[in-house]
């Protein structure tokens, strides 16, 4: 049980302060979530270069020299950008695969939160704005960006259950609501080979995505099916490297609000979300239709 | 007019201010600014004050509502008027789910569109949804009028009492023992009024009305189905 | 000639009298079993734990002379007016409908002479219960059948019911029989009609809007006194912890012993778990946020007895709750109506067709001859007498175990029969220092 906020940029003027508007409406979203808080931020992609966020509880440990280790590991070159329990690595070439094997026996402690080429992905355990201070994610930039606040409802508050979850390369997911057949669908998807490292019902539901992705879907069609598999209350908001969306349970009781502008895509769980965002008084502010798919890209 | 910032003086003073105006208040009317969307401004109140809130609010805005006017110039989170037992709510915008919910009496205006479940259980309260309404609206309603000048959603007055229904749009699908019913005199004379209270220039005969068939009234294994 | 040996008949376990009859029944009438009542299979209990008095290595209390406290101050958290109780036992929410008017009186009568609470139900406030309840706690239910905000503000603690221990994440449906012109009226129904009922709050879903519906109801009565939230007994730590979070002052944990007015049999023998399972993870929730004992527990379900109350108290709650206890202290399937409960096919001790409204005495009925038979001060006279008889046991066991107060009972002065309840309790089996799923075995 959470709040969703997601902003989507169509104006790049507005893309040096991505950062300070979704931090802004995330700290709002703290009664629905004072649990945990996270948020994927889709910044400059380099041609050439993909990223891998990764987290580890021991970090001065384990980010030492871990860009000169990784590097002899995986043959490419690599740099590391500490962020406080957080570490952005940057790979030359398309090494993402090789860099997790590489790191699960480097460092086995290390997490990794997500790869692709534009995402990042920061989560912890804490109040909305704890989290978003120790990350510094005012001062982020970035296209499009999602976060999320947590109230567990039946998983542990650490930090493999606070959301966004990574559902594949540059691709994440957040919910609010409770799926009630997760269960079954992670032994299901456990039997395909998928990996699925906590109990939380919303990891579900993003490998879920991800193993439909992987048989040939495309991310809307992963969404549509995911409302004739997915049992329970739900609010999903996705991100790709190029745009985001949106889609509820047929019952579509947890609550959703958008509102569009000439120059952005927002989403929120409440209207309060959004009422700082620039424009907002003469913006489209609309629900969401249950059992319906939105999506935006650049 | 008395004004009161909600974003500087907080919740519990805007609440506490307006529940404490008696009947013979001089002080009937009111401005709240600043609402940024938060909940349950305005609830409980209990005079015939005029209350207008100047921008959008979040959930439960003008609960329990007794006596009081309250217009919002904005739009309205989950539950607006929420057991409202008479006065006034008129919002300008939207309202999100559950608007009306369980309403006694009164009056709720809505000027955009109302989302689903709109009037759900409401037990006697007046709607009048300029727009459109969602999916579930009237779910379970008892009594009262809930009056759509657009389009209904899905499932309209699934499980239905006796609260009745007007639509002029199109409905995409109705509940469980809701069924259209014929509009005699005595509805076009109800609906005429409460258009014209609402504001809206539509003509009761474009509507058409919709109620319960009364066949969930006592147990029947046949209709199993639809429980 | 000699008859030829033959088998006796053997009746089946798996195939009862008892169940062939429900088959029966329901192939004739095509309606599942509605009833009222709780869950009458044995389930582990109360009974499954015993106290381990003072001797040697701990003192007793004298009975007559040395104080042992009963008091419980209910929603000391964020309310302004916490509820004082003089015992630690309180009525449950039984609605008007379900019970006659008197009836709804006989309780209030009997609860204000012993200190306690009692609380309303589906189907809205009376005066009789409001005028004749000291502290009356007004219950805010999926129907909302007569809420408003008078009544509202009447109410010394208001209790947001999630669910109840007979039917947790059920709605219900009431029969018609007992929809009479009063109870139409209050809930805002044709008379005659059965009653649906939902499963879910019509205006929120989840803990996160739990908090904000709970901010509103707090808005609307000043922050004056205690929010209640009350979940029948499925998951009690996440359901506890979650109530916390949303902002409750006091969690109600209704097991699945626990009355209703009518509902499914399947639902009442079928769904949820027994009282006695539902408390150590409940209050390992509240120990885990840090607020045990300022957020209060009341246990509900199948409490009959002051050992009962001790019990649930020992293991961590801060109240129980009564209601079909309290039905039978003011005169519920009584011997004396026996001749009646035959009539209607069935025996004294086992009447629980309470929706139907014949109930020979005059509790759960709306016919104006059948309330009659209840005498309002009479019974409530009796439920006071039980009340005290209550408490007295309660704090025999905790003066036994050397405590001055009915609070400082703890776990480790039980111990546990069998497994189960060893298991659920977490107490060790009696003569060990083992329970089932103890650490370090």
């Amino acid at each position: 049980m959470c709040g969703i906020v997601g902003l989507f940029l169509k104006d790049k003027s507005l893309e040096p302060k991505l950062g300070e508007l979704l931090s802004a409406m995330l700290i709002t979203m703290t009664d629905r979530g004072p649990d945990s808080a996270g948020i994927a931020i889709y910044g400059d992609a380099v041609d050439g270069q993909t990223k891998l966020t990764v987290q580890s509880d021991n970090a001065a440990k384990d980010f030492a020299s871990l860009s000169k280790d990784l590097s002899e590991a995986i043959g490419a070159s690599v740099s590391l950008q500490a962020n406080d329990t957080h570490a952005v690595i940057l790979l030359d070439g398309p090494k993402a695969g090789a860099a997790r094997q590489a790191l699960a026996e480097l460092r086995p402690e290390i997490r990794v939160m997500s790869d692709g080429d534009a995402i990042e992905i920061y989560k912890e355990v804490g109040l909305p704005k704890d989290v978003t201070e120790r990350f510094n994610l005012a001062g982020m930039r970035g296209s499009h960006g999602i976060g999320h606040t947590r109230m567990a409802t039946e998983s542990a508050v650490t930090t493999e259950g606070a959301h966004p979850f990574s559902t594949g390369a540059d691709q994440c997911l957040v919910h609010n609501g409770s799926l009630s057949n997760h269960n079954v669908l992670r032994r299901k998807l456990m039997r395909e080979g998928v990996q699925i490292g906590s109990m939380n019902d919303t990891e579900v539901g993003a490998a879920y995505l991800t193993w439909k992705m992987q048989n040939g879907a495309s991310l809307g069609e992963a969404l549509e099916s995911s409302l004739e598999d997915l049992d329970g209350f739900f609010t999903f908001v996705v991100g790709t490297k190029d745009g985001f969306g949106v889609v509820r349970d047929p019952i579509a009781c947890k609550p959703a609000v958008m509102a569009e502008t000439e120059q952005y895509v927002a989403f929120g769980s409440e209207y309060r979300a959004l009422v700082d965002l620039p424009g907002i008084d003469n913006a489209r502010v609309w629900e969401p239709e249950p059992a319906t798919v939105y999506f935006w890209s650049h | 007019m008395q004004s009161y910032d909600v974003a500087a003086d907080g919740l519990r003073g805007l609440n506490a201010t307006l529940q404490a105006q008696k009947q013979e208040t001089n002080q009937t009317r009111w401005e709240v600014v600043n609402p940024k969307g938060s909940h349950a401004i305005a609830v409980g109140l209990d005079a015939p004050i005029d209350v207008t809130v100047k921008g959008s609010t979040g959930y439960y805005c003008a609960g329990m509502n007794k006596q009081a006017t309250v217009r919002v110039e904005g739009s309205v989170g989950p539950g607006v008027a929420e057991n409202m037992m008479s006065g006034t709510v008129i919002v300008d915008g939207d309202a999100s789910q559950y608007a009306g919910a369980t309403g006694h009496g009164g009056l709720l205006v809505i000027k955009g569109n109302a989302s689903s479940r709109c009037g759900i259980s409401m037990k006697g309260i007046d709607i009048v949804v300029h727009g459109n309404i969602g999916h579930m609206s009237a779910f379970m309603a008892q009594a009262g009028n809930l009056v759509v000048c657009g389009d209904a959603g899905d499932a309209l007055g699934d499980s239905l009492y006796e609260a009745k229904l007007f639509v002029r749009g199109s409905v995409k699908s109705l509940g469980a023992d809701c069924i259209e019913k014929e509009m005699r005199p005595e509805h076009l004379e109800t609906l005429g009024d409460l258009l014209s209270r609402a504001g809206s220039d539509a003509r009761a005969e474009d509507f058409r009305r919709y109620g319960s068939a009364r066949e969930l009234y006592n147990f029947d294994i046949d209709n199993a189905a639809a429980y | 000639m000699d008859k030829t040996p033959g088998t006796l008949p053997i009746q089946s376990a798996t195939f009862s009298n008892s169940i062939n009859s429900e088959i029966r029944r329901a192939a004739a009438t095509g309606i599942y079993d509605i009833r009222g009542g709780g869950a009458k299979r044995r389930v582990p209990h109360f009974d499954d734990l015993l106290f381990l008095g003072a001797s040697v290595s701990r003192y007793p209390l004298e009975g007559y002379r040395e104080r042992c406290g009963t008091s419980v101050v209910l929603g000391t958290r964020f309310a302004k007016k916490p509820i004082e109780l003089d015992i630690p036992v309180t009525i449950a929410g039984m609605s008007f409908g379900a019970l006659s008017g008197r009836a709804k009186e006989a309780l209030g009568r009997g609860a204000s002479a012993a200190g306690t609470s009692t609380t309303t139900g589906d189907g809205g406030m009376t005066p009789e219960e409001r005028g004749h309840s000291t502290k009356l706690v007004y219950q805010y239910l999926p129907s909302r059948y007569g809420m408003n905000p008078d009544d509202l503000r009447k109410a010394d603690a208001i209790e947001i019911v999630v669910g109840q221990g007979a039917k947790p994440g059920g709605g219900g449906m009431l029969l018609g029989q007992k929809i009479s012109d009063r109870v139409a009226e209050m809930r805002t129904l044709p008379k005659g009609i059965d009653q649906r009922s939902a499963c879910r709050h019509p205006d929120w879903t989840g803990p996160d809007d739990l908090e904000i519906k709970i901010l509103e109801l707090r808005e609307i009565t000043g922050w004056q006194v205690p929010i209640y939230v009350k979940v029948g007994a499925t998951r009690p730590y996440y359901d506890t912890a979650l109530a916390v979070k949303a902002g409750a002052d006091v969690v109600v944990m209704d097991g699945m012993q626990g009355g209703t007015a009518a509902t499914q049999d399947v639902f009442i023998e079928h769904v949820g778990i027994p009282t006695l399972a539902s408390i150590r993870p409940a209050v390992q929730a509240l120990q885990d946020l840090g607020v045990h004992r300022e957020v209060q527990l009341v246990i509900s379900g199948g409490i009959r007895t002051g050992a009962d109350v001790a019990k649930a108290l020992a293991l961590g709650a801060d109240a129980v709750a009564i209601g079909t206890a309290a039905l039978v202290a003011l005169g519920d399937n009584d011997p004396k109506w026996e001749a009646e409960y035959q009539e209607l096919g069935t025996t004294t001790g086992a009447y629980d067709d309470w929706h139907e409204g014949r109930d020979p005495a005059g509790i759960t009925t709306q016919d104006p001859e059948l309330a009659a038979r209840l005498d309002p001060v009479e019974a409530g006279r009796r439920l006071r007498n039980y009340l005290k008889v209550m408490t007295l046991e309660a704090q025999t066991i905790a003066r036994a175990c050397g405590h001055n107060h009915l609070h400082n009972l703890e776990p480790e002065d039980l111990c546990a029969l069998t497994m189960e309840a060893a298991a659920m309790a977490k107490v060790p089996l009696a003569g060990t220092d083992w329970y089932p799923g103890k650490p370090g075995f």
